[in-house]
């Protein structure tokens, strides 16, 4: 079954998809998405890094992901990342990751496919990956659940319940990395807070919970993939692009549907 | 029997020393209002007792599995966070049906167990964190300025619940209130801070002595810090008031 390339594409466009887009409700709600682009974009210096050292390009983009993500998260602690330090943060990432990629590995790789993602192009092996951490970081929500949701309502709230609003904090964190390492290869580096905050936005209209927000942002990127796909192919059109553009139409819909018959 | 308590305690926040010599513990069944100027450090003290920041000196002390119920002064949830009332009291761990529903009633909210909390008004809102707050049956019940922002009817009502609460529950209270007059009339002490404290005791000592008196008495003419102490006895204080 996973010798066919449109299996493979949809189980690792549904697999990222479906753990983006759960995580995307606490990029939402906390206001994030600055920090998703950041984190994201510092991902390409990962390629460069584990392209001209021969690791695995998810292992790489991990492991930058994950300094990234902790640098801000250390900023953020004394109280210092403001819009532009993020905004200095996210662009200098990406344009030093450009200019690494150039000079690490000269002209060999093709810097689009990461980019823009080129998952009609992942193997088996990338599927498995894609699933083990799009699974590794539903169950850490599902664990965490509750603990996160008081952290991001108030923290001295969460303190004061017996929860440490920091190590939750963390815990987001490292699965916005682990989202990161997965998601390249689907959608690319330039579109992955799309994929986190384009769901759960528009799940937002139509829930009345937080769970309820999280299972209706999943169908919404479940289906973006879906559709995605579908829609490149027939387009001719390249796939993460086409994923973004599906999500989108979707959240319109989600928006402006509900005012129309509730009205 | 104390079962809250901070001794010496010093708090430094961003290079800024909030908090120094701060010693205080709050027993079952009384209320105790801090009461201090803008920035005089009431929050951070708060939140130092409840484990959300660390002291730099001294220690907080808690009885044996304490439970506190905490009301934060400002909760500000974002538009795209669906929480009705219900949920909310969820949080972090699943309410029983009855204890909710009962934590609902005595607060008033329990008609808004299906609205959200981003729709609810002041004191709605106000009522429902409290509802949250008194669900595990706390011994010790902190709020921070839970009035704020409340029309004086609705901040009256609100300090009768917590009235009726510490009666029902035989629970500590400890609150910050900027509104003396209910200060002086609902608490049994009454904690002055500005960085450290600079007077406690009960209402009438605190209202009579030097340093609150500096604190509230100039600026306003003296108008708030005499309310409750212009009747009781012979100050020389009328001369003060009408500088």
């Amino acid at each position: 079954m996973l010798d066919d390339f449109l299996v493979r594409a949809a189980l690792a466009s549904v697999g990222t998809a479906l753990a983006a887009s759960v995580l995307g409700c606490f990029v939402v709600w906390r206001r994030l998405a600055y920090f998703g682009d950041a984190t994201a974009h510092a991902s390409i210096l990962g390629v460069a890094l584990a392209l001209a050292f021969n690791l695995s390009v998810t292992l790489g983009v991990g492991a930058v992901a994950l300094v990234v993500a902790l640098t801000i998260h250390r900023l953020d602690d004394r109280r210092q990342s403001s819009d532009a330090i993020l905004g200095v943060l996210a662009h200098g990432a990406l344009a030093l990751g450009l200019v690494a990629v150039a000079l690490l590995s000269g002209a060999r790789i093709d810097l689009e496919s990461y980019l823009f993602g080129d998952v009609l192009f992942v193997s088996a092996r990338d599927v498995g990956v894609i699933w083990a951490g799009a699974g590794a970081v539903l169950a850490v929500l599902w664990w965490h659940w509750s603990p996160l949701l008081i952290a991001t309502l108030n923290p001295d709230l969460a303190s004061a319940s017996g929860v440490d609003p920091r190590r939750e904090k963390l815990v987001l964190t490292l699965l916005l990395a682990a989202v990161v390492a997965v998601a390249i290869k689907v959608v690319g580096a330039l579109l992955i807070t799309a994929l986190l905050v384009i769901p759960a936005a528009g799940a937002r209209h139509l829930a009345r919970s937080p769970e309820g927000m999280a299972l209706i942002a999943a169908g919404i990127g479940i289906a973006s993939a879906g559709l995605g796909i579908g829609g490149s192919l027939a387009l001719d059109t390249p796939t993460g692009p086409t994923i973004v553009c599906a999500a989108v139409a979707l959240f319109a819909l989600a928006t402006l549907v509900p005012r129309v018959v509730l009205r | 029997m104390t079962l809250l308590s901070g001794a010496d305690l010093a708090v430094r926040l961003n290079g800024n020393d909030i908090l120094r010599d701060v010693s205080l513990s709050i027993a079952a069944g009384e209320i105790v209002t801090l009461v201090g100027p803008n920035g005089s450090g009431k929050s951070t003290l708060l939140r130092t007792l409840i484990g959300a920041l660390t002291p730099s000196r001294g220690r907080v002390t808690r009885a044996r599995d304490l439970r506190i119920g905490y009301v934060p002064q400002k909760l500000a949830i974002d538009a795209t966070l669906p929480l009705t009332v219900r949920r909310f009291l969820d949080l972090p761990r699943p309410a029983a049906k009855a204890e909710a529903q009962a934590a609902m009633t005595r607060c008033g909210v329990a008609h808004l167990a299906k609205r959200q909390m981003a729709d609810l008004s002041g004191g709605q809102f106000q009522r429902a964190m409290l509802a949250r707050a008194i669900l595990n049956r706390p011994q010790v019940l902190i709020l921070d300025e839970p009035t704020q922002g409340l029309d004086q009817p609705g901040a009256a009502q609100f300090y009768q619940l917590i009235e009726q609460v510490r009666q029902d529950l035989g629970c500590g209270v400890l609150m910050v209130s900027h509104e003396l007059h209910v200060v002086m009339s609902a608490s049994d002490r009454v904690i002055c801070l500005n960085g450290h404290i600079c007077c406690e005791g009960t209402p009438e000592v605190v209202s009579a002595a030097p340093a609150y008196r500096e604190l509230f008495g100039t600026g306003t003419g003296g108008a708030l810090a005499l309310y409750r102490h212009d009747h009781d006895h012979h100050h020389h204080h009328h001369h003060e008031a009408a500088q």
